[in-house]
This record gives C-alpha cells, sequence and structure tokens, in this order.
C-alpha cells in the first residue's frame, strides 16, 4: 500500500531524475529494492527516510551504476543510465557528485590531494595555480581551509563528512547524492550542514536526493520526503504531510 | 564437494578475466605514471633492506653448507662457483619471490582491500575514474618491473655472503673469487633466471591486486584479502618456479 499525501509541491516540473520499477536483489533470499519510483525535478531537494538496511544506499548507488540494477528503468538527464555503456556511464557520473555515508576520503592522500585528485584528471585545462585556488575554494565552502594539508586520519568524523562534501562539490556537479550527510554528528554540526546543503541548493539551482535519519536535516533540506518500506515507496509527502499522516509507523518517525 | 569444485572454476574464471582487463588498460591512455612510480618506490626501494639481509644469508649459509660436501671429494676450489650457480639460477630467485609474496602481495592486498571496504574505490569509480588503472594497473606495472631488480640485487649480495662464508675457512681474496664466480656463470644460465622473475613479479602484483579489489564488504575481509593474497602468490611463485625449470629444461 502507498500512502500518497496531498498537496506535493515540486519547484519545477522537469524531472532530472526519474525511476521506475527498480529492483535489486543480493542472492536468492535478499530482495532488497521491489519496484521503487522516484522522480526528482530540477532544482528539487528529495529526502529518502528509511529503517537501517531497507535500501536507501543501495538505491542511489544504483543511480550512479555502483550496483547494478535488476529490473527497471533509471533516467538521469533523461538518458536511462542501466542502457549506457562505460565511457557514456562516465559522462553522466562526471556531473553527478556523490557523498558517502562514510565520506570515503582517500587515506593514502592529504585532503589537498583528494580533492584536486578528480579535478586534474577531468579538467586538464586547469594550471595547478587553477587547480589550487578550486581546492581552496571548495574548502572555505565547507568552513575547512586549515585542513589541507591533513591526512584524512588526522580528520574527526565531522569535518571527514565536510571534506568528502568539498570533494563532491569541487566538480560542480548538476546533482548531489548525500548520504546521511549529518549521521553520527553533533546538533550544531548538523545544522551546518543542512544549512550547507540548503546554500548549495540555492547557489547553484542542484537537484539533490538527501538520505538522511536526522528528522532535523529532512526538515530543513527537505522539499519533498519519500519513506522506503520493504523495498518499495511506502509513503511520500512535504514534512507537514507527513507529520500528520493518518499512518502511525510513518508517524513514528516524526517523533 | 560440488560447490567447492565450482568455486574453484569461478576463481579461475574470475582471476582470468581479471588478468585479461591488465592487458586491455595497460596500453590505453591516460597513463597514471605519478602513481606507477610511487609504486615502484614502494615495492622496489622500500624492500632492499629486507632482500639485502636474506640475500647474504643465502650466500652466506649456503657456502657453509656446501662446504663440507666439497672439501670430501677434494673440490674446495668449486665453492665460488657452485654456490654463485645455485643463488643466481635459482634461490635467490625463488626466495626473493616468497620474501615478495609476503611483504608485496599482502602489502597490496591489505591496502586495497581497505580501499574496497572504505567505499574509497566506489568513490573513484562514481567520479568517473577508472580504479582499476589508477590501482591496479600501476601496482601490477611496477611489482613486474622491481621484482627483477630486487633478484639481481639478492643475487649480488648472495654471492658477497658467499665471498664471506668462504673466507670464515681460508682466505680468498675478492679479485680471485670473483673471477671463479664470473667464470662459471653462462649468459644462458642467467637469462632464463631473469626472464622467469617477471613472471613472479606479475603473478605476486596481480594476486595482491585481485584479493584487495575482490575483498568483501566488513573489515574481517581486509585481513582475509591479505592473507589470502600471500598464500596464493606464494604457491604461484613455486609453480612458475616449477613450470620455469620444465621448460628451460626441454631447451638444452
Ligand atoms: N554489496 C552488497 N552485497 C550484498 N548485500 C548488500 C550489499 N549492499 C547492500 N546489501 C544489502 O542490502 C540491504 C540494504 O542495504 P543499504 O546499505 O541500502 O541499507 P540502508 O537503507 O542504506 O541502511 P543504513 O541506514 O543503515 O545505511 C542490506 O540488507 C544489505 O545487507
Ligand atoms: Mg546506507
Amino acid at each position: 500500500m502507498i500512502v500518497q499525501e496531498k498537496n506535493i509541491t515540486k519547484k519545477s516540473g522537469e524531472s532530472v531524475i526519474d525511476i521506475k520499477g527498480l529492483y535489486k536483489s543480493f542472492g536468492e533470499h535478499n530482495d532488497v529494492l521491489k519496484g521503487v519510483d522516484i522522480n526528482v525535478g530540477q532544482g528539487e531537494n528529495l529526502v529518502i527516510i528509511g529503517k537501517s538496511g531497507s535500501g536507501k544506499s543501495v538505491t542511489i548507488k544504483c543511480l550512479v551504476g555502483l550496483v547494478e540494477a535488476d529490473k527497471g528503468e533509471i533516467k538521469v538527464f533523461g538518458t536511462d543510465i542501466t542502457k549506457l555503456n562505460n565511457a557514456e556511464l562516465n559522462a553522466i557520473r562526471i556531473r553527478i557528485g556523490f557523498l558517502f555515508q562514510n565520506a570515503a576520503l582517500y587515506d593514502s592522500m592529504t585532503v589537498r590531494e583528494n580533492l584536486s585528485f578528480p579535478l586534474k584528471r577531468h579538467s586538464k585545462k586547469l594550471s595547478s595555480a587553477e587547480i589550487e585556488t578550486a581546492v581552496v575554494e571548495a574548502l572555505e565552502s565547507v568552513g575547512l581551509e586549515e585542513a589541507i594539508d591533513k591526512m584524512p586520519s588526522e580528520l574527526s568524523g565531522g569535518m571527514r563528512k565536510r571534506i568528502g562534501l568539498a570533494r563532491t562539490l569541487i566538480l560542480n556537479p548538476e546533482i548531489i547524492l548525500y548520504d546521511e550527510p549529518t549521521t553520527g554528528l553533533d546538533t550544531i554540526t548538523s545544522k551546518e550542514i543542512s544549512d550547507l546543503i540548503l546554500a548549495i541548493q540555492n547557489k547553484n539551482n542542484t537537484t539533490s536526493i538527501i538520505i538522511t535519519h536526522d528528522m532535523a536535516c529532512a526538515k530543513l533540506t527537505g522539499d519533498r520526503i519519500m519513506v522506503l518500506k520493504d523495498g518499495v515507496i511506502y509513503a511520500e509527502g512535504t514534512y507537514e504531510n507527513l507529520e500528520k499522516s493518518e499512518d502511525e509507523w510513518v508517524r513514528s518517525f516524526f517523533v | 564437494m560440488l560447490t567447492y569444485i565450482k568455486n574453484i572454476f569461478n576463481d579461475v574464471g574470475d582471476v582470468s578475466l581479471f588478468t585479461i582487463r591488465f592487458f586491455k588498460e595497460v596500453f590505453k591512455p591516460p597513463y597514471e605514471i605519478k602513481e606507477f612510480f610511487k609504486q615502484c618506490y614502494f615495492i622496489g626501494y622500500k624492500s632492499l633492506p629486507l632482500v639485502a639481509i636474506t640475500g647474504f644469508i643465502m650466500g652466506l649459509v649456503l657456502t657453509l653448507q656446501s662446504r663440507p660436501t666439497l672439501a670430501e671429494f677434494g673440490a674446495e676450489s668449486w665453492l665460488p662457483g657452485m654456490v654463485a650457480l645455485s643463488l643466481v639460477k635459482e634461490i635467490a630467485p625463488v626466495i626473493t619471490g616468497l620474501i615478495c609474496a609476503g611483504k608485496i602481495a599482502s602489502g597490496i592486498g591489505a591496502e586495497l582491500g581497505s580501499m574496497k571496504v572504505t567505499e574509497q574505490i566506489d568513490a573513484m569509480e562514481v567520479s568517473a575514474i577508472n580504479p582499476y588503472k589508477y590501482l591496479v594497473v600501476t601496482r601490477v606495472l611496477a611489482a613486474t618491473l622491481m621484482i627483477p631488480l630486487l633478484v639481481v640485487f639478492a643475487d649480488g649480495v648472495g654471492i658477497i655472503g658467499g665471498f664471506a662464508g668462504v673466507n670464515i675457512h681460508s682466505d680468498v681474496n675478492m679479485v680471485r673469487y670473483s673471477e671463479q664466480v664470473i667464470k662459471s656463470l653462462d649468459f644462458i644460465d642467467v637469462i632464463p633466471a631473469v626472464i622467469k622473475t617477471f613472471f613472479f613479479g606479475f603473478s605476486i602484483g596481480l594476486v595482491g591486486c585481485y584479493k584487495g579489489f575482490n575483498a568483501a564488504n566488513g573489515t574481517e575481509s581486509v585481513g582475509k584479502a591479505a592473507n589470502s593474497a600471500v598464500v596464493v602468490a606464494s604457491l604461484t611463485v613455486f609453480i612458475l618456479d616449477m613450470m620455469a625449470v620444465q621448460i628451460v629444461d626441454l631447451f638444452y
């Protein structure tokens, strides 16, 4: 059963991400996604919530081709990425930023190298001075200029998340996928990151999917919220709609 | 039992694909030159002390052990030549190969394994950087080129070790010793012995990368990847050595 909430407001019509009937199972007994439908409009922030292990991370990994979907259509910028070869897929991946649940910073590189790594490979025309400026700018936008020469192992969890975000931002992606950007952080840092997500959306008109357990973050950043349960989108609506949902299970997220 | 056999075939298939991918990607630009040199430094230069110590001990011990037997036949003067020949043809390549399987294959397995587990490899993939090219091609190439150099180095140090061993009981000067060593070493002995070490290096790099790159999720799989990299790489060194000896045997 899908609980459809009324008054869903989208920021603009054209959908940038359009997932239809996405299925994914691991092995024979672990059906994770059983027909997920998601669409996100240009410039919209979509929040996905759901219990741990419900397949939220798997969903966005399918979206960038990290996990191969069993069945279904995944349209990004109007092209179905499940039908692309590797080179075509990479052309789309450059336009998508992905913030990993555990930041996934490259351990063997300094923060500076972490940030310049994708830039050097994709913007070959840039001089090293321009790369340096871009790195510093990206670090400034997450408020961590002073960490530029540190190794990832010297950073705290919250700093790692922010450096991960800076690394995502440096290629100016049109879509950003945030996997639990605030999990494990104190409320003040969480608020800062949520504000950052909003600022990025407003500045570049980026389209985002934000996976989170943090309802404060969901309330602040989400234009629309989807609830994933048993492999399908169980409910959908704005924060205010879902908070007053008739479904007790959905409401239980909001206490 | 059936699943066990099936798993073996699966593994062989996967390794073959992994190897084919190496040859497909190694010639394709862009080349990761900087990372390649960095790996050469780690794999080659950083292993020098270990290889030097083992090489010296090999030469020394081999000399001391062979001496009584040769002395029985009154053939002590053959000692330098015999030691040099066994070192260069067999002992230095295999022992150095095994040491490198322990140090390098496990190092690569653990490094790539932890990168896999912490999603760093995925992060490269989504930023449209080919992780296979950046991580695997550079490491396998570096191992293929560095391990032969390490073996030649071990040969040299081993022969010096042999000199020390000879001098414990008798007094042979360096010039005479090296004369005997050089006289005993033929080109056709040395060349196949060097050629096989390229294969040792290739397989050590490849096994380490394969195990790391395909580590399962969860931190305990990093240890497993490193561990099985050592086991498989050591075994491969032995098998390759046996094949090399058989092939050389066909020709001479
Ligand atoms: N690579 C994989 N191999 C096998 N099973 C996997 C893999 N990735 C995910 N799974 C399974 O998929 C299910 C969903 O995982 P997923 O990481 O998407 O959960 P999640 O909703 O992101 O949870 P959390 O909030 O804890 O991050 C889990 O049961 C997990 O075991
Ligand atoms: Mg997750």
